[in-house]
C-alpha cells in the first residue's frame, strides 16, 4: 500500500510535465500568445529563465522527496534505528547561501528590462501618439490631428481599437475616467493599471507581425477588476506596416468624424 | 508519568482550585465556554459550515468558466426564474469576491490559529488555559457576526460585495460604481470588521499564553514548531491588523460619512458625482496589502508548524534543523512587512519602488527553501509510516514546493507585468493556500482528533479523502499555471468572448468536473468527522506516540485545568525521536527524564 502513496506523490512531476508538454502541442489559448513586440521577447525570454531554473528545482527536491519515501518507507522496519541527527550546521549554511545567490541574481538580472519597460527616464523621446481613457466599460482613444498635439479641434476621437504602426516607438498616456481599470495587450505583454486621477504614461513597439492570423487581431484587454462589465472591455490593436498606412486611416477617420459631427450640427 | 512530574505547592492549589467550578450547565460548557479546547472544537465545527459555504461559492465560478451563460443546476431556476436560472453577469464578481472573503477570513485563517491556536498552544506549552479565557470566548464568537454579514450581505440591494476580496477603490468606495458597492460592500466591510477584531483578540492572547504560561522546563526552544508558528503568526497578525483596520475604517467613512480618503478629484461614476475628491486610490492598496501580505503568511504558517510536528512524529525521528526552522518562520514574518508591494508592481506606484521591492520579495523565498530543505533532511535516513495525517502533511510539502516556486515568477517585475492578474496568480494562491494550508489542516485535524475526542479518525476513509482531494486539486488548479501563461484573465465572466482565451473552455470544463468531484470528496472529510465521534476506534492519550507535551495530558482527553493535580515538568525537546534512550518505536516524550544527572 506504501508504494500506492508514493505512486501517487510521483504523478505530481510525472503529470506536471505531461501537461506542459500537451499545452505546448495544443498551442492557441494554451500558450502565450504570438509576441509581436521586442520588449515581448525579453519578457519572454526571462519567463524561460525562470521557468528552467525553478523546473531544475522542483525536479530536483521531488526527486529526492520521491527517493526518501521510497527509501525510508518504514514498512516491516519497527524498532530499526533512525539518523538520529537534530541538523548539520553545513548543509544549513549551503542550502541558505547557495539559493540565496541564486535568487539576487535572479532579482537583479531583471532590473535592465524593468526599467527599459517602465522607468519613465527610459520614455522614447517621441510625441503622445494617443491617449487612452478606460471606463466602464469601454476604452477611448484620442489621437492628436494634424497638428501632432492633443486637445486640440482636429483630435480624433475612437472607441475600442488602437492603430499604431510597426517599428515605430508608441508612447500613450494612460487615464481612468471613474474606477481602476488595467490596459493589457497579451501579444504586446505590455500592462498597466489605470488609477483615477493619475496619468501613467505605457511604451512600446510593434516589430514584427509575421506569423499573425491578421494584423488587427491583436487583442486589448481589462486586467484589473472594474465592475460587472469587466470582461467586456475588449478592444483591438491595428497594426498598420507603415506610416504613410496609418496617416491615410488617420486622415480617413477624421473626415468621418468631421462628417457625422456636420449631420449633428456640431460645429467646431 | 514517573517521580520527576512532582508540581510545586502553589499548582496543586490552583488545580484544587479548578476541580470546584467543574459543574457547568451545558450551556456554560459547551456554548459559551472559555476553555481552551472547547473554543478550538467550536472554531473546528464552524469552520465546516463555512468551508462548505466557500466552496458552493467557488463552484458558482467554476460553472461559469465552464459552461457560461448557461443554467447554474439545481439552484440556477430557484434564483433567477426570469432568466432561465442563468447567473447575471452582476453576480459573478459577487461569488470570486465573496468565495476568497469566506475561505481566507472565515475558512484558513480561523482554522489555523482559532481551531488549533485554541486546542494546541496551552496543552503543547504545559498551561492550563489561555491567558485571558473570555476574552477568548469572545474571539470565538466574533466570528458569528462576520458570518452573518457576509451572508446576508446577498440579501440586500445590489447584492453582495462585488470588489474583489481587495476591495480596491473606487470600485468598492463609490456606490455607483458596481451594484455590491451599492449595500454590499458596507456588510463586507462591517464582517472583515468583526473578523478583525476575532483575529486581534485571539493574537494577544496567544501572545500572552507563550509568554507567560509555559511550564516548569519548557524553555522556548523546547516549544514544538505548531506553537512556535503560531506564536509568530500572532506577533505579526497583532502588528499588521491595525493597519488593515484604519484602511477599513476609512474605507467605510467614504462610503457612509461622505470622506473622500480614497476619491481623487473631480470623480464622476456612471454619472453620479463621488464626493469632494482630493483622495488617493492608490493608498487603499498599500493599507490593503501592509496587512494583507503578511495575512498570506498567517495563513501559511501555522500549516507549516503542523506540518513540521506531523512529519518529524510520523518520520520517528527529529525534526531536521529545528532552530533554523525557527529562525527561517521569524524572518519569513519579518521580511513579509517589506514585501507588499509586490502586489501593485503594474499599479503606477513607482517603478523604482517596485525594483527594491523585487529584491526583498525574491529574498523572502529564501526562508521558505530553508524549510524545504529541512523537511527533506527530516525525511532523510527516517522511518516514514504513511498514516492519514502523515500523507497530508507530505501533501503539504509537495504543494508548497509548487507554490513557492510559482511565487518566483511573479516576483519578477517584467515577467510580472504579462501574468499580473491572470490565472498564473490564481494556480498560486491556491497552489500555497489550498495545497499548503488546508492540506496542512487536514493534516492537524486527522494527528489531534484523538487528542480532542478520545477517538480516532477512520484511517481507510481518511486514505480514500486524501487521495481523491490530493488527485482533484492538481486536476482542479494545475492547469491554471497554462491558462495563465496565455494571458487568461481573472474575474472574468466570459473570458471566451475574447478570441485570444476562446480555445480554452475544454480545459475550464474539465477542471470544473474535477473541482466538483473535489467537492465531494469533502463529504467523505464530514462524514468521517462525525461518524468518528460516535463510532470511531476510542484509543489511548497518546495514539500516534508523539513526544510532544499534549500528548502527556492525564486523561485521554484533558479536562478542564487539562493536567489534574501535577502540571507537567518538561525536560527535553519535541523532537527526540529515536534517541539513544528512546523506546523501541522511537518514542522519547518530553517528560520523560532519562537523561542521567538531569535535575527536574
Amino acid at each position: 500500500m506504501n508504494k500506492f502513496w508514493i505512486f501517487l506523490f510521483a504523478l505530481v512531476p510525472l503529470g506536471v510535465l505531461g501537461i506542459y508538454f500537451w499545452a505546448h502541442a495544443q498551442g492557441g489559448a494554451l500558450w502565450f500568445p504570438a509576441g509581436i513586440s521586442e520588449m515581448g521577447e525579453d519578457i519572454d525570454r526571462l519567463f524561460w529563465i525562470i521557468l528552467g531554473l525553478t523546473g531544475t528545482i522542483f525536479f530536483g527536491v521531488e526527486a529526492l522527496f520521491l527517493w526518501f519515501l521510497f527509501k525510508y518507507d518504514g514498512k516491516g522496519r519497527d524498532g530499526q534505528a533512525v539518523k538520529y541527527t537534530h541538523g548539520n550546521h553545513r548543509l544549513e549554511t549551503l542550502w541558505t547561501v547557495i539559493p540565496a545567490g541564486i535568487l539576487v541574481f535572479l532579482a537583479v538580472f531583471q532590473f535592465k528590462t524593468w526599467k527599459e519597460i517602465k522607468f519613465r527616464s527610459n520614455a522614447p523621446d517621441v510625441p503622445l501618439h494617443a491617449r487612452v481613457t478606460g471606463g466602464q466599460f469601454e476604452w477611448r482613444f484620442r489621437y492628436p490631428g494634424a497638428d501632432g498635439r492633443l486637445d486640440t479641434p482636429d483630435d480624433l476621437e475612437a472607441v475600442n481599437v488602437l492603430h499604431v504602426w510597426k517599428d515605430r516607438d508608441i508612447k500613450l498616456q494612460l487615464e481612468s475616467r471613474d474606477v481602476v481599470h488595467s490596459f493589457f495587450i497579451p501579444a504586446v505583454r505590455i500592462k498597466q493599471d489605470l488609477v483615477p486621477g493619475m496619468k501613467q504614461l505605457m511604451w512600446f513597439k510593434v516589430t514584427h507581425t509575421d506569423g499573425q492570423p491578421a494584423p488587427d487581431l491583436h487583442e486589448i484587454a481589462c486586467a484589473e477588476l472594474c465592475g460587472w462589465g469587466h470582461y467586456k472591455m475588449k478592444g483591438r490593436l491595428v497594426v498598420h506596416e507603415t506610416e504613410a498606412d496609418y496617416r491615410a486611416w488617420l486622415t480617413q477617420a477624421l473626415a468621418k468624424q468631421n462628417a457625422d459631427q456636420a449631420d449633428l450640427g456640431i460645429v467646431e | 508519568m514517573n517521580s520527576n512530574t512532582a508540581a510545586p505547592a502553589a499548582a496543586h492549589d490552583h488545580a484544587h482550585a479548578h476541580d470546584h467550578h467543574h459543574h457547568q450547565s451545558f450551556l456554560t460548557k459547551y456554548i459559551f465556554s472559555t476553555d481552551h479546547k472547547v473554543i478550538g472544537i467550536q472554531f473546528l465545527f464552524t469552520i465546516f459550515v463555512t468551508l462548505a459555504l466557500g466552496g458552493l461559492l467557488a463552484l458558482g465560478v467554476r460553472w461559469q468558466l465552464a459552461y457560461p451563460w448557461s443554467e447554474l443546476p439545481i439552484i440556477g431556476k430557484l434564483l433567477w426564474p426570469d432568466q432561465g436560472g442563468q447567473m447575471p453577469a452582476e453576480f459573478y464578481p459577487m461569488l470570486t469576491t465573496m468565495h476568497a472573503s469566506v475561505m481566507i477570513f472565515l475558512v484558513i485563517i480561523p482554522a489555523l490559529t482559532g481551531a488549533f491556536g485554541n486546542f494546541c498552544i496551552p496543552l503543547q506549552i504545559g498551561a492550563r488555559d489561555m491567558a485571558f479565557p473570555t476574552m477568548n470566548m469572545l474571539s470565538y464568537w466574533f466570528m458569528w457576526p462576520a458570518l452573518y454579514f457576509f451572508l446576508s450581505s446577498f440579501l440586500v440591494e445590489g447584492g453582495a460585495a462585488a470588489a474583489g476580496w481587495t476591495s480596491y477603490p473606487p470600485l468598492a468606495g463609490i456606490k455607483s460604481a458596481a451594484p455590491g458597492s451599492l449595500n454590499g460592500q458596507t456588510y463586507w466591510l462591517a464582517g472583515l470588521l468583526c473578523v478583525g477584531m476575532s483575529s486581534l483578540l485571539g493574537s494577544i492572547n496567544y501572545i500572552t499564553t507563550i509568554v507567560k504560561l509555559r511550564t516548569k522546563g519548557m524553555t522556548f526552544f523546547r516549544m514544538p514548531m505548531t506553537t512556535w508558528a503560531l506564536f509568530i503568526t500572532a506577533i505579526l497578525q497583532a502588528f499588521a491588523l491595525p493597519v488593515l483596520t484604519a484602511a477599513l475604517i476609512l474605507q467605510l467613512l467614504d462610503r457612509t460619512m461622505g470622506t473622500s480618503f480614497f476619491v481623487p478629484e473631480n470623480l464622476i461614476v456612471n454619472n453620479v458625482e463621488a464626493g469632494p475628491g482630493g483622495g488617493q486610490p492608490l493608498l487603499w492598496q498599500h493599507m490593503f496589502w501592509f496587512y494583507s501580505h503578511p495575512a498570506v503568511y498567517i495563513m501559511i504558517l501555522p500549516a507549516m508548524g503542523v506540518v513540521s510536528d506531523v512529519i518529524s512524529t510520523f518520520a520517528r525521528k527529529p525534526l531536521f534543523g529545528y532552530k533554523p526552522m525557527v529562525i527561517a518562520i521569524a524572518s519569513i514574518a519579518g521580511m513579509g512587512f517589506m514585501v507588499w508591494g509586490h502586489h501593485m508592481f503594474q499599479s503606477g506606484m513607482n517603478p523604482a519602488l517596485g525594483a527594491t521591492f523585487m529584491v526583498s520579495t525574491m529574498l523572502i523565498a529564501l526562508p521558505s527553501a530553508v524549510k524545504t530543505f529541512n523537511w527533506l533532511g527530516t525525511l532523510w535516513g527516517s522511518r516514514i509510516q504513511f498514516t492519514t495525517p502523515m500523507l497530508n502533511a507530505l501533501a503539504f510539502v509537495s504543494m508548497f514546493v509548487i507554490g513557492g516556486l510559482s511565487g518566483i515568477f511573479m516576483a519578477a517585475t517584467p515577467v510580472d507585468i504579462f501574468i499580473h492578474d491572470t490565472y498564473f496568480i490564481v494556480a498560486h494562491i491556491h497552489y500555497v493556500l489550498f495545497g499548503g494550508s488546508l492540506f496542512g489542516f487536514f493534516a492537524g485535524l486527522y494527528y489531534w482528533y484523538p487528542k480532542m475526542f478520545g477517538r480516532q479518525m477512520n484511517e481507510f476513509w481518511g486514505k480514500v479523502h486524501f487521495a481523491g482531494s490530493f488527485i482533484c486539486f492538481n486536476l482542479v488548479f494545475f492547469p491554471m499555471h497554462i491558462l495563465g501563461m496565455s494571458g487568461f484573465p481573472r474575474r472574468y465572466a466570459d473570458p471566451y468572448s475574447f478570441d485570444t482565451w476562446k480555445d480554452a473552455q475544454p480545459l475550464n470544463q474539465m477542471m470544473t468536473i474535477a473541482a466538483v468531484i473535489l467537492g465531494f470528496f469533502q463529504i467523505i472529510l464530514v462524514a468521517n468527522f462525525l461518524i468518528s465521534l460516535r463510532r470511531g476506534k476510542k484509543v489511548d492519550g497518546n495514539p500516534w506516540r508523539s513526544n510532544s507535551l499534549e500528548w502527556h495530558t492525564p486523561d485521554v482527553t484533558p479536562g478542564h485545568g487539562n493536567w489534574g493535580a501535577h502540571p507537567p515538568v518538561v525536560v527535553r525537546g519535541p523532537y527526540d525521536f529515536g534517541a539513544p534512550e528512546a523506546a523501541q518505536d522511537g518514542y522519547l516524550g518530553q517528560t520523560e527524564n532519562k537523561y542521567p544527572g538531569v535535575k527536574a
